[in-house]
């Protein structure tokens, strides 16, 4: 498990002068959205940047008034309209000829539910803005409820046997907006996430960015184990690494190995998915299906199993 | 200067685009806009103005609306939207946001009721849900009002001492649809009146982060400056009234309106455009030879406390007529002003015209005459004003 700090990609003389989330915040160790904001903090660079933060696990890590753990002048917003509040900033950024690129930082639960209207509207009048959803499958800032990002079969406060119904699928929802740029990412492969940051930053028009979010507390998984765990829903198929440019050109970035044994393992590694007793075989349809589908997206037909 | 006809919607819009344009030396103005009856026609006005260094978002939902707006004041814009009725509360999150983040977004607001049922008439309900959130709000009696109160609105709200949204109202369809004469003032006066926004602690380059978490001994002294700000308004307005009268050539209505109030024993209080309708039901009491008198509660937030006081003192009657309903309770403008009554006065509420009902002279001559057969206060009276 020792290996350089994000792969050695971060700390470096490219990074930003101030770190974007600095030491002393409050966020739990492990968090995926900690090491998302460390990768963000070498894509910027020096580009000048305003963050927007609806209420979310990262309306906590910006710590209480008047000190301020974000490097990087930071609106929160109400629950639900993180994306309108940043086409708000990006409009008056470009009515005063300023490079300000605007950046929206949120959870699931601001990106797939409450906060879904405003983003699609977002999506459609292709703001510019790119909207980071880092994605811990539950919402964290209330102590882990269900939300519709939260994969079948794991156990959240509120779903205590278990979630019976799949994940939405955002990432094709975002497609299906035809917005420049959509991506997933994992964070275990960091030249990976650190090439779709740099990618999504520069772009202008809607970019939208899914980062699975390890989250050690709402998981019920080792703090330590984060990435080992992207790495594995990564390699199962589980969690597919691609993106999506203008809704239409669909390309996989991470070729999985389909193996039932990563899938077990990302499975046993967490507490949540143990009560409902999930197994590699009950997830195995859903995700052949959905890689079947991406096959034909994005043109690369390689079989995800062949049969016999 | 120029005189228009133009209903209280498209002069509301037609200020903001003003305000707007005089904004282009600042960092320009940005408006999120929904469709709402009665409303909507406001914000198809602003859509269809030219405005440099001007951007309209037209967003899904009211509550992006303030959203939009609260992102632009963020970064340093004007920032203007309107809306109505449940557009309102579906913004309520939002506005009440704008308010604690101190942000100085203007909003028009054409008062509607509250559905479902579904009515689209006027009433007061709506802007009084936000009675107690932290914004200026200014109850207009005619369009010339409406037009005025916005650009004095932009520069309340904008006034460093304040730093606040505020939101004028006018009542659906009586105002909002009603068309009427406007002195339209020239850009270049505009210009004058509201120099360039500066939202002091706009997003800039110096990372700091607006609206995190606070303590609760933080949130108390926030909550204090912001009332503190609020009571400021009482004594800032004045001024902004002669600079306002020095640059456009008249004066807009004081935060009290008063109507023959002097010897008068009955006085008539009320808001909107029923003061309008008391005043004549005033003149022919008068004529009657009946000391009455009509106080219009032109600005409700912050509340005119010791205006209020001076003109009920002495008054033996006082019958305030709510175009709103606090349910369980009673009128909102009788709740909030029968404490300034001398003791021993009769303080009686009628409740007329929700839900968008006429509320004629017949009506409030009716009011007196039960006001005046009274001997004591009673419970708020529901009036059906058929």
């Amino acid at each position: 498990m020792n290996e350089p700090a994000l792969g050695g990609l971060c700390q470096s003389e490219l990074d930003r002068s101030d770190a974007i989330f600095r030491k002393g915040n409050t966020n739990c160790g492990g968090c995926g959205m900690s090491i998302t904001l460390q990768m963000l903090r070498r894509a910027v660079g020096q580009r000048p940047i305003q963050m927007v933060i609806p209420a979310c696990c990262g309306a906590v890590a910006g710590g209480t008034f008047p000190q301020s753990t974000f490097g990087a002048p930071t609106l929160m917003t109400t629950f639900a309209s993180a994306a309108a509040a940043a086409s708000g900033m990006a409009a008056v950024a470009r009515l005063n000829g300023e490079k300000t690129r605007v950046i929206v930082l949120a959870g699931d639960g601001g990106t797939f539910d409450i906060g879904f209207a405003c983003l699609s509207a977002a999506a459609e009048r292709n703001e510019d803005i790119l909207f980071i959803c880092y994605d811990n499958e539950i919402y964290g800032n209330t102590g882990g409820q269900r939300s519709s990002a939260t994969p079948q079969g794991a156990v959240t406060s509120n779903t205590l046997e278990g979630k019976l119904e799949q994940k939405k699928d955002i990432l094709s929802v975002m497609a299906a907006h035809r917005i420049p740029y959509a991506a997933s990412v994992s964070l275990a492969h960091v030249e990976d996430t650190h090439r779709k940051l740099t990618t999504a930053i520069d772009q202008t028009g809607f970019r939208f960015l899914h980062v699975l979010s390890p989250c050690p507390t709402g998981w019920k998984s080792e703090p330590a184990l984060g990435l080992e765990l992207v790495r594995l829903a990564v390699r199962s198929g589980l969690w597919p690494v691609y993106e999506i440019f203008d809704g239409k050109r669909h390309v996989v970035n991470i070729e999985p190995d389909f193996s039932d044994e990563a899938l077990n393992m990302y499975l046993s590694l967490q507490r949540r998915f143990q009560k409902s007793g999930l197994t590699a075989g009950d997830l195995r349809p859903a995700i052949e299906k959905n890689w079947q589908n991406l096959r034909a997206l994005s043109g690369r037909i390689v079989p995800a199993r062949r049969e016999g | 200067m120029s005189l228009e006809l133009l209903s209280a919607n498209h002069g509301a819009a037609l200020a903001a685009t003003l305000a707007a344009r005089a904004n282009r030396k600042g960092r320009g103005f940005v408006s999120g806009v929904y469709p709402i009856t009665p409303s909507t026609e406001c914000m198809e006005y602003l859509c269809n103005q030219k405005i440099d260094k001007g951007h309209v978002v037209r967003v899904e939902s009211e509550h992006s609306a303030m959203g939009v707006c609260i992102g632009g004041a963020a970064a340093g814009a004007r920032t203007f939207t309107a809306t109505s009725s449940n557009g309102l509360a579906y913004m309520v999150e939002n506005c009440i946001a704008a308010a604690t983040l101190r942000f100085p977004v203007v909003m028009a607001v054409a008062n509607r009721t509250m559905g479902p049922p579904w009515n689209i008439w006027a009433d007061h309900g709506d802007a009084l849900m936000l009675r107690d959130a932290g914004i200026i709000q200014f109850f207009c009696a005619d369009n010339q009002e409406v037009f005025d109160s916005v650009l004095c609105g932009f520069r309340l709200a904008e006034d460093s001492r304040v730093m606040m949204p505020v939101m004028v109202c006018m009542e659906g369809f009586i105002l909002s649809h009603r068309t009427a004469q406007i002195d339209v003032p020239a850009q270049a006066q505009v210009d004058d009146f509201l120099p360039p926004t500066e939202v002091p602690h706009r997003l800039a380059e110096i990372p700091h982060t607006l609206g995190q978490i606070e303590i609760p001994h933080q949130t108390e002294v926030h909550r204090l400056q912001h009332h503190q700000a609020m009571l400021e308004v009482l004594t800032l307005y004045g001024a902004i009234q002669d600079e306002f009268e020095a640059i456009f050539g008249r004066r807009p209505p004081d935060v009290v309106v008063p109507y023959k109030t002097e010897d008068a024993e009955t006085l008539i209080v009320s808001m909107g455009t029923i003061p309008i309708t008391a005043e004549r039901a005033v003149d022919e009491l008068r004529a009657q030879g009946k000391k009455v008198g009509s106080l219009r509660v032109r600005l409700f937030r912050p509340l005119p406390d010791i205006e209020i006081r001076r003109h009920f003192a002495g008054k033996k009657r006082i019958a305030v007529i709510d175009r709103n309903i606090g349910l369980g309770m009673g009128g909102v403008l009788w709740q909030d002003t029968r404490v300034f009554a001398d003791p021993g006065a009769v303080v009686q509420d009628y409740l007329a015209g929700m839900g968008g009902g006429d509320i004629r002279p017949g009506h409030i001559l009716q009011m007196v005459a039960d006001i005046e057969a009274r001997t004591e206060s009673g419970a708020p009276m529901l009036m059906e004003t058929l």
